[in-house]
């Protein structure tokens, strides 16, 4: 009789349990010192109400986990949230039915939603051309200079004030190289990111029609006589050896963190490894071109937001947004703010990090989110898109290296590039 | 002769059901899901499809990337191929006449097939990234400018070193057999009509060789063009430029980085046709004119 009672009441508990915990898969790309940080602020929801548990799960890196979450869905097993990189926002909008707004997940879920909390450079990037915002803004950077403080001494340049423009920059690596201070002066990561997307943002330049594709199917306006005329100078300083190719994505970090090169361009995300290097560096705002009436405009945001998918449960849904909810509080913002070198999402973290004196010890974290906020964005600043983004990356890249190699023009390669990448655009528009 | 018969009907297929089963899930299931996307056109997320016919292979051969990396995949392969096949029938030779310590130098030989294709890639990128390569600073040293994050042809050298680097050994595993079945006497009456080594080698070793060096560059081949992904992804991602990126590589890129689905499907359908020509070659043609031992 006791035996079967506790079997009945072990019965009964199994549904009571599930009923008690709703699970919600957070697919992530996050590793390193940033993934112990999604361990944390999980482990902190997780502990702070007993009706959700959010589950992070590492899915290599940010292209390995869109697609990773492409076949999931395929295969009808998607995850409830899931961390799309930049670039894969194009290609998380395009897909209508597969996602659920963030805004609207927000609201049905009783959660007060005001759009006017965010930093409108984040919140911007990750809206609808309609204006509602669609993923919710996880980690975001923006790029910066970085400078090695003990070769800007060795090559007798001014160590407190970084380069301002390029042409300063480009001065301050022909003195590193020519000094002998370092045998390379400048290098960069991310020549599409940075080179191409921030650099017609900062300079108030045009990417491409239809407000950089954010208005509609955009037409690639990077042949134009600025984009020629930065990237000649970059080819002249390559044949000089003075700038050193590192490769198309965060490579070249290395480069700096050696010592082999004075000066780096790199998102502010990249703080961590630079850090870890125990350098004696300085950081900068992005340079910009002297001669662009605009500039400098403001630069627009890089790293990931969080997607989440549709099709799931109404109780998945509450969760979800009681997490987003949790995620956007300001204690929250700011512990992830401080921790990961990423900007906060949200103006109340933005201002208490401010309040908490945090900047005047640590005054280069301030100046991705100046340089983001500094002016009102234009047409031209608000950010880039494209349904193929990373296809279209990939076709500047390979130009940009052919032109580096020295077997094209910076004409010759910024036309390909915008005729190739036109091409690549109407085609994958069903066009 | 008397033909046996198996009374049980069942038997025979229970015992085959595990084998036909792996084979149906994992290569004709994916084979035909390949051929289905191939004519239709998808976004990633496959919520809208459409039956466009052959129109993806009309795009696939009408592309001049596509025709670059048919290119790249010919000279690759042949590179691959020779040097492998080259420098591990060499190693294969000089060991033959070593009296001693034969098994310590194939053993030793062996080793690099044990390593995964990316971390020889990994391995020789370190070796020659031109920023912290331990050999790329020699290089330099020596007056050459050094650089296959931009220099095309550096670049595939690199693929090329790593990919048949990793291939010698297998290679030298069988030259090494293969010699050994090749009978002294032939050898010795050759010495006694007065060849020399060299005269030896070539009239009477390499046609005797034929079948393993036949087997070898088929195989070789097939390796060259399908197993090298890991190698490629890890040293150059295709580049620079499009300069190392083969059939294989541009599936993958096509299909996991750029999500067109359709097209990177139809170029799989044709790499398909193209294994299969190369394994109806072998069995037509080499299996029947090469005499085995």
């Amino acid at each position: 009789m006791k035996a079967v009672n506790l079997w009945v009441a072990g019965l009964m508990s199994l549904p009571m349990a599930a009923q008690a915990q709703t699970e919600i898969s957070w697919w992530h790309a996050m590793s390193g010192a940033n993934s112990e940080v999604v361990e944390k602020v999980t482990g902190m929801f997780n502990e702070s109400q007993s009706e959700f548990k959010v589950m992070p799960v590492f899915k290599g890196t940010y292209p390995e986990t869109l697609n990773a979450g492409i076949a999931a869905f395929r295969a009808g097993q998607a995850p409830d949230i899931i961390q799309v990189f930049d670039v894969g926002t194009g290609v998380m909008m395009g897909a209508q039915g597969a996602i659920k707004p963030v805004a609207e997940v927000l609201t049905e879920n009783g959660f007060a939603f005001d759009k006017s909390a965010y930093l409108p450079g984040i919140v911007g990037y990750y809206s609808s051309p309609e204006g509602e915002m669609l993923s919710f803004p996880y980690n975001s950077s923006s790029p910066v200079l970085y400078y090695n403080k003990d070769i800007f001494e060795k090559a007798g340049l001014d160590v407190d004030n970084p380069p301002k423009t390029w042409a300063e920059v480009w001065a301050a690596a022909r003195t590193i190289k020519s000094s002998g201070a370092a045998t390379c002066g400048y290098t960069s990561t991310w020549l599409t990111w940075i080179h191409t997307e921030n650099f017609a943002a900062w300079n108030n330049v045009s990417w491409a029609s239809n407000q950089n594709g954010l208005a509609g199917v955009p037409e690639l306006a990077i042949d134009g006589p600025l984009f020629v005329k930065h990237f000649q100078e970059l080819a002249d300083l390559a044949k000089e050896g003075v700038f050193v190719y590192g490769g198309r994505t965060s490579e070249a970090k290395q480069n700096f963190t050696s010592g082999e090169c004075g000066i780096l361009t790199e998102s502010s995300g990249g703080l961590g490894d630079v850090i870890k290097s125990g350098m004696n560096y300085g950081i900068g705002q992005l340079p910009y071109d002297d001669t662009s009436a605009g500039a400098p405009q403001n630069t627009t945001p890089g790293g990931a937001s969080l997607w989440v998918m549709g099709g799931k449960s109404d109780e998945t849904y509450k969760g979800v947004a009681a997490f987003f909810n949790f995620l956007s509080q300001t204690e929250v913002q700011q512990f992830l703010h401080e921790q990961s070198g990423y900007l906060p999402a949200t103006m109340a973290a933005y201002e208490a990090t401010k309040a908490s004196g945090f900047y005047e010890k640590n005054p280069a974290r301030e100046v991705p989110i100046s340089q983001m906020m500094g002016k009102p964005p234009t047409e031209n600043s608000k950010g880039v898109r494209a349904p193929n983004l990373p296809q279209l990356r990939d076709i500047q890249n390979e130009e940009y290296e052919k032109m580096l190699a020295g077997e094209q023009t910076a004409e010759e390669a910024m036309k390909a590039a915008a005729t190739r990448g036109n091409a690549a655009i109407k085609e994958a528009s069903g066009g | 002769m008397r033909r046996t018969v198996f009374p049980n009907k069942v038997l025979p297929w229970v015992l085959l059901a595990p084998q036909l089963a792996i084979t149906l899930i994992f290569f004709y299931w994916p084979a035909a899901q390949a051929f289905r996307q191939s004519v239709l056109r998808e976004d990633p997320f496959g919520l809208s499809s459409k039956y466009v016919g052959l129109e993806n292979f009309r795009k696939v051969f009408a592309d001049p990337a596509y025709l670059n990396a048919m290119q790249v995949t010919v000279v690759f392969s042949l590179l691959v191929a020779f040097f492998a096949l080259g420098i591990a029938l060499f190693l294969a030779v000089q060991v033959e006449k070593l009296v001693r310590g034969k098994g310590f130098y194939r053993t030793m030989m062996i080793w690099p097939y044990a390593v995964a294709p990316a971390i020889a890639g990994m391995l020789w990128l370190f070796m020659f990234n031109p920023s912290f390569g331990t050999l790329a600073y020699p290089l330099r040293l020596m007056g050459i400018d050094w650089n296959p994050l931009l220099n095309g042809d550096q670049a595939m050298a690199l693929v090329v070193a790593a990919a048949t680097w990793k291939q010698i050994s297998y290679n030298f595993l069988f030259f090494v057999a293969g010699l050994q079945a090749i009978p002294r006497s032939l050898l010795e009456a050759a010495a006694i009509d007065g060849a020399n080594r060299r005269h030896a080698f070539w009239t009477i070793v390499f046609p005797l060789l034929a079948p393993t060096t036949f087997f070898l560059l088929v195989v070789n081949t097939v390796y060259a063009l399908f197993d090298t992904f890991g190698i490629i992804h890890a040293v150059t991602s295709g580049g620079p430029g499009k300069s190392t990126e083969t059939l294989v590589y541009k599936v993958y890129n096509d299909g996991f980085v750029n999500l067109i689905m359709g097209s990177s499907a139809a170029q799989s359908v044709i790499l398909m046709v193209i294994v299969i020509a190369l394994t109806a070659f072998q069995f037509r043609f080499i299996e029947k004119r090469v005499h085995y031992g």
